[in-house]
């Protein structure tokens, strides 16, 4: 890892650019959450046919995943590349072309969910015409990467890169292979996917399941491997186990896809393939957590008054957690229960909520101030309030989908003494309701963190400095 | 193999890319092309056909209001789905889905097997508004359905597009597609349907279906393709489903 001094050469201005955007759709994304979360509970919330549940779910996994998450890898890896490779980041023009391009898709997905086009396939609902834009974006982004690279002035290739490299070629890759689709009309929005019912349940969750595995677990693990030992000043905890945990994990990733279509009509070949891949994928994502964790060796005391450090260690706590939840709900006698309930929502999202939006958060609060010229964060109190906050949320949501998905999957499938079913689907959904209410709440308490942290780091960027926290903290000093 | 020689690719960008995409191809070469093979994945029942141009716009609404988000179409053999919903779903019987509908959550029921278990009325009634027959539902209203006219004007493009895409959709089936779609929904006795049960087999659905008989809308299409979900497999028809195709060559015999 580059420790020189910061050089005035590198382009900070596209990861500035890339940051705002982050936060933006961050609070849009979570907003968008809260209120379809709120549709379940309260019906009449639905105004269609434009903002009904089915068209605004997209745009809220969309939000969080492509836009938030998005904006979060091409901020950080823009910041990580020119960091690790001592140079300044490729083409300027290209680089801006990447930031209007990917925000452009965004917005011409977001906007075509509103207004009924989308292809029904999850996490890639975009239709064809913006398929292709990505495509676009995406070989652009690739490229400024890889010729950042090439320039490098240093001869290793830091551990972060080879987690931002595959996360880049692997989604192209996906992206390609999922989109594939014949437009009926050049004019019009609609067209049809290349494939139908078995290889299109195949390919949408070896796409969607390595959605999770590049864009949310590589790209961000990239994340991890170069903001973790910055904050904690401290070097990666082994060399040895980031490579056999990055190789295993891009390789067990891809076979992972069929535990989304246990018992369906996939061949069990290919669920028990997925299956098994799944369980072994447990081993090389706890690689991953432990490194992350044990580069805190010797430096343990500093997680107790840095709240920047501790967003990364909850965040790798969840991770931790929700890979090894992965591997036990792929487990087929687990997924007959849990498949189709609330339970997957809970597991998704202590794994978006927990590990995706905290190592993310903490990257950008050690960003920030970098980025803008400040000493640090306007606030040090307001980041712990952020966190605890945020922390309350997610154990709230999470605390009630898991019980919700549980009881859903044993109601449906409660016999009485006579051999018949006991209950009807409209009791399941009036039994959870309660859990949705709870839902809520744990969503409201993770939008005020992010609303929290936007006010933190518009302070920040202004340049105002909390008076009280620095005469606080020089008194400390002093004594 | 020494870990210094991993810093070959430490130092190599582009030969670190090119194994990057050579490991993670592996996976996906091995789980996806074997389906592209039709006899190790579909079943060989009778009576799957492509969908009526009618239901087709129908299934089109489906998608384009995202229904698959809270329905699943896909029934697992497991004993409470079979009694709840009926027969587990075959592969052939999303063979002309593109792409497929088979959802991953079930906030409400599963509809792989809903055709034919409720009226038109019922549906009609149903989408307009949920919460009428069912109170305590928390499905959104779909009344606008009833005030959108079927958009028909490029049916014809759109079979022609499946079929390209490997739907058996023939000529006169294209040809006829705007004429099939609208005889489809309107009341029997109004038109002659026999070209379209010549086309799609004679229990097809052919009937007026929202209640509006001067109007093809929206509703007409959802509740055609409703209507049509899981039943084109007689079951009846066939005891054992894994070793059907055995029992035809033995009965040819």
């Amino acid at each position: 890892m580059s420790s020189a001094a910061e050089t005035p050469n590198y382009n900070y201005d596209i990861v500035r650019k890339f940051t705002l955007a982050t936060l933006f759709w961050g609070v849009i994304g979570l907003s968008a959450g809260v209120f379809i979360a709120l549709q379940m509970v309260f019906p009449d919330l639905n105004i269609e046919p434009y903002l009904s549940f089915g068209r605004l779910r997209p745009v809220h996994t969309s939000a969080v995943i492509f836009a938030f998450g998005g904006n979060a890898l091409f901020a950080t890896s823009y910041y990580v590349v020119q960091r690790t490779c001592g140079v300044r980041l490729h083409s300027d023009k290209l680089s801006n072309f990447t930031f209007w391009g990917y925000q452009a898709f965004i917005v011409m997905a977001a906007l075509g969910y509103v207004l009924g086009v989308n292809q029904s396939k999850e996490y890639a609902e975009p239709e064809w015409y913006a398929d292709l834009w990505l495509t676009v974006v995406w070989v652009a982004y690739l490229y400024v990467y890889m010729m950042t690279i090439i320039k490098r002035k240093v001869s290793h290739l830091y551990v972060a890169n080879w987690f931002y490299l595959a996360f880049i070629i692997t989604v192209a890759i996906l992206h390609l292979g999922n989109g594939l689709a014949l437009p009926v009309s050049l004019m019009g929005a609609k067209s049809y996917s290349a494939y139908a019912g078995v290889q299109s349940a195949m390919i949408q969750w070896w796409y969607g399941h390595n959605a999770v595995g590049f864009f949310l677990t590589a790209g961000f693990l990239g994340m991890m491997y170069y903001f973790v030992p910055k904050q904690a000043n401290r070097p990666i905890y082994s060399y040895r186990l980031s490579i056999v945990h990055f190789w295993s994990l891009i390789f067990i990733y891809m076979w992972a896809g069929p535990h989304h279509l246990h018992y369906t009509s996939l061949p069990d070949w290919a669920q028990t393939l997925g299956m098994t891949f799944s369980i072994m994928l447990w081993m090389p994502s706890w690689g991953g957590m432990i490194n992350g964790v044990m580069t805190l060796s010797g430096a343990w005391h500093k997680l107790r008054d840095d709240p920047i450090l501790q967003f990364m260690i909850i965040s790798l706590a969840f991770y931790g957690m929700s890979t090894f939840e992965g591997p036990l709900m792929s487990i087929r006698s687990v997924n007959a229960l849990s498949h189709y309930t609330e339970w997957t929502i809970g597991h998704v999202h202590s794994g978006a909520l927990g590990w995706v939006g905290f190592i993310t958060y903490g990257a950008m609060y050690h960003l920030v101030p970098k980025l803008w010229g400040r000493e640090r964060m306007y606030s040090t109190k307001l980041i712990s309030m952020h966190l605890w906050i945020a922390t309350l949320g997610i154990v709230l949501y999470i605390a009630a989908l898991w019980p919700a998905g549980i009881n859903q999957g044993l109601m449906w499938r409660e016999y009485n003494d006579m051999g018949f079913l006991v209950n009807s689907i409209i009791e399941v959904v009036v039994a959870m309701k309660p859990y949705y209410m709870i839902r809520v709440l744990g969503g409201l308490l993770y939008l005020t963190g992010a609303l929290i942290m936007a006010y933190n780091v518009w302070k920040t960027i202004r340049g105002d400095v909390n008076e009280k926290e620095y005469a606080t903290e020089q008194q400390g000093a002093a004594a | 193999m020494s870990w210094s020689s991993h810093e070959h690719l430490e130092k190599n960008a582009i030969l670190l890319l090119l194994l990057v995409i050579v490991v993670v191809s592996i996976g996906g070469i091995v789980e996806v092309i074997p389906l592209f093979r039709k006899e190790t994945v579909i079943e060989p029942v009778e009576g799957v056909r492509p969908y009526t141009p009618l239901e087709l716009v129908g299934q089109n609404i489906y998608i384009r209001e995202n229904c698959a988000v809270c329905h699943s179409q896909q029934v697992r053999p497991l004993r409470d789905e079979v009694v709840r919903y009926g027969h587990y779903s075959l592969a052939a019987e999303s063979m002309y889905d593109h792409p497929f509908l088979w959802g991953s959550k079930r906030t409400g029921p599963d509809l792989a097997r809903v055709g034919g278990k409720y009226s038109d009325e019922w549906h009609v009634a149903h989408l307009k508004e949920p919460r009428d027959l069912v109170p305590e539902s928390i499905m959104p209203s779909y009344e606008f359905l009833l005030n959108n006219g079927a958009n028909l004007h490029d049916l014809k493009q759109h079979l022609k597009t499946l079929r390209t895409l490997g739907v058996p959709y023939t000529d006169e089936m294209i040809e006829n597609a705007v004429r099939d779609a609208q005889t489809q929904g309107t009341s029997v006795g109004r038109v002659d349907a026999s070209g379209l049960e010549e086309r799609y087999g004679e229990d097809v659905n052919a009937r007026d279906f929202d209640g509006q008989p001067a109007h093809l809308t929206e509703m007409d299409a959802l509740v055609a393709y409703l209507q049509v979900i899981g039943t084109m497999v007689d079951f009846d028809k066939i005891k054992d489903v894994e070793s059907y195709g055995e029992q035809e060559e033995e009965a040819q015999e």
